[in-house]
């Protein structure tokens, strides 16, 4: 459906959406393209989209909190000054009730990603064909539009925070320390009594144990992450498939009119329409009564029965969602914090 | 899903990003947020402070005006007792000055009875002495002239 060269299969729909747009200096210089591209790169792929769109929910979050910075006074605020300055205050208090060291990085730290995350998770609640459609319509091929259902993105997250994991513990409790904590916990042969030939065991023991928890701090903070939103990305993705890109009532009803493929002014023109119905609601001149009327009948026309299930499916998933990407980023902050929390202190 | 080269690259945007935030972001709001704080805490501490002192004014407006009313009260029983001292000095001098004056009508009536008893007296005398030449110039006819001398002892 996103791609028109491609035969429509559910699977090939489901795998072009899950495929990034993969870029990099291949043996024939600049390349961009599909799983093709991205086997023949390796490792030195980037994935354009994914960074592209997480650079740009970055600058949103710089705008818009820059802006209400510059503005920062303490007189009376603007109810967008107070919706900001309500998340600061949130994001602080929570950094207070964890973080018992001083940091001047930590807060500003756990506000960013908590937006940044929250903005790139609600790349999800925009509809999964929008961005892809205009996308191949621009002449690219793939576009994955939702960041975090990257999992380059949140395992770039998640190392940058086990770097600041590691600065910490060296800053908060010098290199000795911290060797110190991987070797003598949980097991430490000091406190225990034994004797010192046994010692290096012990200590390789813990070496491996607590490597293994040093490692799966920020393993879990990031598939964590990508996994909710992946799992969550994809049942938009089967909703979609079964209720419109393989369903019979759709192809029946729409291909009789149209052949194989449906135009995309029939999209833009549906899309209109519904606008407009709800725009003239908003604007009181259509009761609450005629306006579902008219949007039941025309997800009726748009896309026949099967097609108005598959929105009711989806927009009962994006509320379901709504509370997912939220409580995600808001998990990704408060485990950044406590993990720097640890960090700092002394066991 | 293959990992590659974007975990650095994203790395890299997310350390720029918090960066931003810890340079431009993060202070001035918390600053505002901080003064604006403590100006409501100095507003509500000033609140406090003016309704302590509305009430301590209170309390000495009333010990005020219980000290006037006292004072007043004094006054108002000073001018009283003053003012029974006055009628009653009136009064002693009313008394006093009547009873000088019936004392000094008294002595004038008597003087005046006196004075008219001795007048009366020099005219009974002249009288008699008028009568008893008038009775000497003829005869002294005791019963004819009884009836006379009757009177004239009878008008003094």
């Amino acid at each position: 459906m996103a791609n028109p060269n491609a035969e429509l299969t559910p699977s090939g729909y489901i795998e072009h959406h899950l495929q990034n747009l993969t870029c990099g200096f291949g043996e024939d210089g600049f390349i961009c393209g599909g799983a093709d591209v991205a086997a023949q790169l390796g490792f030195w792929g980037f994935h354009m989209d994914t960074l592209v769109w997480s650079v740009i929910l970055g600058l949103v979050f710089f705008v818009l909190f820059r802006n209400v910075a510059k503005k920062a006074n303490s007189g009376v605020p603007t109810r967008f000054q107070a919706a900001i300055e309500a998340i600061v205050e949130f994001v602080d208090t929570s950094v207070r009730d964890s973080f018992h060291g001083t940091s001047r990085l930590i807060a500003p730290l756990a506000l960013t990603l908590f937006v940044w995350i929250f903005f790139m998770n609600f790349m999800d609640l925009i509809p999964v064909d929008w961005l892809p459609e205009a996308a191949v319509a621009a002449g690219i091929k793939y576009q994955k539009v939702v960041p975090t259902t990257d999992v380059n993105a949140t395992m770039g997250m998640a190392l940058t925070v086990f770097i600041l994991i590691i600065v910490y513990s060296i800053r908060f409790k010098g290199v000795g320390g911290f060797i110190g904590e991987l070797v003598f916990n949980p097991l430490n042969p000091k406190q225990l009594n034994m004797p010192k030939v046994v010692w290096p065991f012990v200590m390789a023991f813990n070496l491996v144990l607590e490597t293994v928890s040093l490692l799966a701090k920020p393993v879990s903070l990031g598939l964590r992450l990508f996994g909710n939103l992946y799992a969550g990305e994809l049942i938009f993705i089967l909703i979609a498939v079964v209720f419109t890109a393989g369903s019979a009532w759709f192809a029946a009803g729409l291909s009789s009119i149209f052949g194989e493929h449906i135009p995309a002014w029939f999209w833009i023109l549906s899309a209109a329409t519904v606008c407009l119905t709800l725009w003239m609601n908003i604007k009181g001149r259509l009761s609450m009564k005629h306006t579902w009327l008219f949007l039941v009948g025309e997800m009726l026309v748009i896309g026949g029965l099967a097609f108005l299930g598959g929105q009711l499916l989806h927009f009962g998933w994006a509320v379901f969602h709504l509370m997912v990407i939220t409580l995600q980023a808001f998990v990704f902050m408060m485990l950044t914090i406590v993990y720097l929390s640890m960090a700092t202190e002394h066991h | 899903m293959n990992i590659n080269a974007t975990l650095i690259l994203q790395s890299i945007a997310m350390l720029i990003f918090v960066w931003f935030c810890m340079q431009v972001v993060w202070p001035p709001i918390l600053r505002a947020l901080d003064e604006r704080r403590e100006k409501i805490a100095d507003g509500l501490a000033a609140s406090d402070r003016a309704e302590k002192a509305l009430e301590e004014a209170q309390k000495e407006a009333e010990t005020a005006i219980g000290e006037a009313r006292e004072k007043a009260g004094t006054i108002v029983d000073q001018a009283n007792q003053r003012h029974t001292q006055i009628l009653d000095q009136a009064k002693e001098d009313a008394l006093g000055e009547r009873q000088r004056q019936v004392a000094a009508a008294e002595a004038d009536i008597a003087l005046a009875t006196n004075q008219a008893r001795e007048e009366l007296r020099a005219a009974v005398a002249s009288l008699s002495v008028l009568g008893a030449s008038k009775i000497l110039e003829r005869e002294i006819d005791a019963d004819a002239h009884r009836e006379l001398i009757d009177k004239l002892i009878a008008e003094i």
